[in-house]
């Protein structure tokens, strides 16, 4: 089989060297693909031929002018957290993302940044005084203490291969909530955690207020995201992606397995603890339900939307999701905004021809108005309910979802059902999928309407767990990753 | 020497339970060599469909059908609906992944947890629900030898275990499918050459195990009444265990790994302190691991290049 060298065409990019874990082939058909033209074409050219720094660079401006544009406390609280939660997401990325090792305890690393922190830095330890230390004396003493734990919980998967490494850093996770819960209350707090901790201070400066924390915090993600490019680029990020793709073989090419995945685990466990140690000091308090499963699975979701195995995916992820939970699901109204929008998009990128698309969305509204009108036929307290929703949207949908007055069995039972369909739609083939499509699309609009505009917090949770399974199957790369073909 | 007794039969009911479940880990890695993590939350969805069959038939003061035939239709609609369950999940999460890179499925089955435990939540809210066995069935009668109680209950959860256990082991020694699963979790690709319909033989294991688990979820709720909607979480977290303290894949691995696991989270809650039981139960756990990876009666896996 011969295969024709690239010729250097007008317009493409000859590509770098080929990188580890990137299939030969798909790297040179991205490299082939067009680039527009006009405007829109020289912006992707040089976005491209910029180097990393660059790009850094200019999403830290970005950053940097978002908390002049905030109004209030609430805002900025909500970038803090997406901050934090794009930290988190890029620590994680070290182990699941580049060195392949599901890591499920990396949720005791924040907790334990967070409680170092507490302990160090209030009136917990050695009392009635306690110990205040300054950042630059807590800081180090975290980082070194997390990149130990690290190496501790890692040390089973020197024996461990894939699954068991889960469990046993899955129960790591669970022991250490058990631990604050119950172990040394006086020290630790128990389930009432610590209160009343130190802001981070340094040389008779101290973090007080909100725009302090997000600068912080993001003077911290642009130095760890600078920081793992080099690192991801050197030695042992190579190392690290050779070992995820296939240990055996990375053995025998004289890589030392178990080391280089314990320094993956370290890296992580550092970063996540940064991370809590800002946590600790910008909430005051810390509780050990702060670090509990629902939220490790919320980074794994960040991780994973944006892609994992690319520092860019892992941040833009994390932001993306952090805002989109946070600051969208509290108000009904952006919540509807947030829903509609995100299926109308899908429906958009997916849907071809534009069609087929208009066909679909003017029979679905034809589909509310029938099964509206029969349904107020044939009971007005059927109808009755109304969207639970505010703002334009709901009333524009007012005559056209059927929500009954007591919404929570017919919400519950269309629920499920919702479900069904969405199962029955993955499995059926196209002319059926298109006309089951209508349906399901209005009942989604009931069950919006009707059950989840009413629970906001499980709705997140729900909308997390379906952002991990849809994005495992159909996008496993996320978002902003690139496709990774297996080497059979 | 009573409280001794006591202690053990307490143990061997909840291990019981706990190698059901684990049963259903066992399985399911065998012939995926995939953890499924929703698994403790189809036990779960066992236990609530148990408690709406009881409400079904009058709820448990003013039952309308006699005992045992209720706890049959209990058995029976649970274990068929978490059956089914288990297979659409398998259907729908984790088949087009089957060849995808190992984490992938795992990262679904996170999902798939966390999506089912939120939409009961939902549908149910987050209060517990009661059972209220002794309703029904009274805890005067089973074995009483001076302070040593066993009631009907445990009696009930400990055979109904050990028939389920025996009736697998049989099925997969003796019939037609169980050779087919032995040959899937030995080597897919060579069960498919070889004319095994392989979606079949999975599909098939998904059922048997979530059913294992949605009895066993009803037998929880008659034994401890409480029920709610993150029960599965933790019950599924000391089924892994047990699954991994008795070589995972290993089917009588996973009974012994229950037991154990049952006796010893019961001794400890008895002799140490209720608030440590996790902690040491864990413990164990990751000492294990250390000493010996595989489990008690696990193989070592032959490394293919």
């Amino acid at each position: 089989m011969t295969v024709e060298p690239e010729s250097p065409d007008v317009g493409v990019e000859q590509k770098h060297d080929p990188s580890v874990g990137v299939d030969e082939w798909v790297a040179r058909s991205s490299g082939r693909r067009e680039y527009a033209s006009g405007v829109r074409g020289d912006a992707q050219r040089v976005f491209e031929r910029m180097g990393w720094w660059p790009k850094l660079a200019i999403a830290t401006a970005f950053g940097a002018i978002v908390p002049l544009l905030l109004t209030n406390d609430f805002q900025l609280q909500v970038g803090i957290n997406a901050l934090l939660l794009a930290l988190l997401a890029l620590g994680l990325n070290i182990s699941v993302g580049w060195a392949g090792l599901l890591d499920l305890g990396y949720i005791a690393f924040y907790g334990f940044g967070a409680y170092g922190f507490a302990l160090l830095s209030s009136n917990q330890l050695n009392a009635p005084t306690g110990i205040h230390f300054a950042a630059y004396v807590s800081l180090p003493i975290i980082a070194v203490g997390a990149a130990c734990l690290g190496l501790i919980v890692a040390l089973p998967s020197r024996r461990l291969i894939g699954d068991y490494l889960a469990i046993i850093t899955l129960f790591f996770g669970e022991a250490f909530m058990e631990f604050t819960n119950n172990v040394a209350p006086s020290k630790l707090g128990g389930p009432n955690g610590i209160t009343s901790i130190d802001p981070i201070k340094a040389f008779g400066h101290q973090i007080t207020t909100n725009k302090g924390y997000f600068y912080f915090l993001l003077i911290l993600l642009v130095l760890s995201a600078a920081a793992l490019h080099l690192l991801d680029t050197s030695r042992t990020g190579r190392a690290w992606r050779a070992v995820r793709e296939d240990p055996l073989a990375a053995s025998m090419m004289t890589i030392p397995v178990n080391r280089v995945k314990l320094m993956a685990f370290s890296f992580g466990a550092v970063v996540a603890a940064l991370a809590g140690t800002v946590f600790a000091a910008q909430q005051i308090n810390v509780f050990p339900t702060d670090f509990d499963t629902p939220y490790l699975i919320l980074i794994y979701a960040a991780l994973i939307l944006g892609g994992a195995g690319s520092i860019g995916g892992a941040i833009v992820g994390g932001l993306l999701l952090s805002v989109m939970l946070d600051g969208l699901l509290r108000s009904p109204t952006e919540a509807g905004y947030l829903f509609y929008g995100v299926i109308l998009l899908t429906l958009i990128v997916k849907m071809r021809p534009w069609r087929k698309l208009i066909a679909v969305l003017a029979a679905t509204a034809v589909f509310g108005i029938v099964v509206h009108t029969i349904v107020e036929a044939i009971s007005k307290s059927a109808v009755a309910g109304g969207p639970q929703s505010t703002g334009w949207i709901a009333s524009a949908l007012h005559n056209w979802v059927v929500v009954p007055s007591n919404p929570t069995t017919a919400g519950n039972i269309g629920f499920v059902v919702l479900l069904c369909l969405c199962v029955a739609l993955r499995q059926l083939k196209d002319p059926l999928r298109t006309v089951l499509l209508v349906p399901t699309l209005y009942l989604a609009a009931c069950v919006w309407e009707g059950v989840l505009v009413a629970q906001p917090s499980i709705t997140r949770q729900i909308l997390i767990g379906v952002i991990l399974i849809v994005m495992m199957n159909a996008r496993p790369q996320g978002l902003f990753g690139a496709r990774r073909v297996e080497v059979m | 020497m009573h409280f001794f007794l006591q202690e053990l039969v307490n143990g061997i009911t909840q291990g019981s339970l706990y190698a059901l479940i684990a049963l259903g880990y066992s399985m399911v890695y065998g012939v995926l060599k995939l953890l499924n993590f929703a698994h403790g939350d189809l036990y779960m969805v066992g236990a609530f469909i148990g408690y709406f069959v009881i409400q079904w038939f009058g709820g448990s003061t003013a039952l309308s059908i006699p005992v045992p035939l209720l706890i049959l239709f209990m058995f029976l609609l649970a274990g068929g609906g978490v059956g089914g369950l288990g297979v659409a999940i398998e259907r729908f999460a984790y088949r087009p992944l089957r060849d995808a890179p190992r984490i992938a499925p795992l990262i679904t089955a996170l999902g798939v947890s966390f999506l089912l435990e939120n939409a009961m939540l939902l549908l149910f809210g987050a209060s517990y629900r009661d059972y209220n066995t002794s309703a029904f069935i009274p805890y005067s009668g089973g074995i009483h030898i001076g302070s040593l109680n066993i009631d009907t209950v445990q009696i009930l959860v400990i055979v109904v275990s050990v028939a389920l256990m025996a009736g697998l082991t049989l099925l997969v020694a003796k019939t037609k499918l169980g050779r087919q699963m032995r040959a899937v979790s030995e080597d897919r690709e060579a069960a498919e050459m070889l004319g095994i319909d392989v979606d079949y033989v999975i599909a098939a294991t998904f059922f048997i195990g979530s059913a294992l688990a949605g009895i066993a979820g009803v037998m929880d709720g008659l034994a401890y009444n409480n029920i709610y909607t993150l029960m599965g979480f933790i019950a599924g977290l000391k089924a892994f265990t047990a699954a991994v303290v008795g070589g995972i894949g290993s089917i009588p691995g996973a009974m012994l790994g229950g037991l154990l696991i049952g006796i010893a989270e019961s001794m400890v809650t008895g002799y140490i302190s209720s608030t440590y039981t996790n902690l040491i139960v864990f413990g164990i756990l990751i000492v294990m691991m250390l000493v010996r990876p595989t489990g008690l009666l696990g193989k070592v896996p032959l490394q293919k290049v």
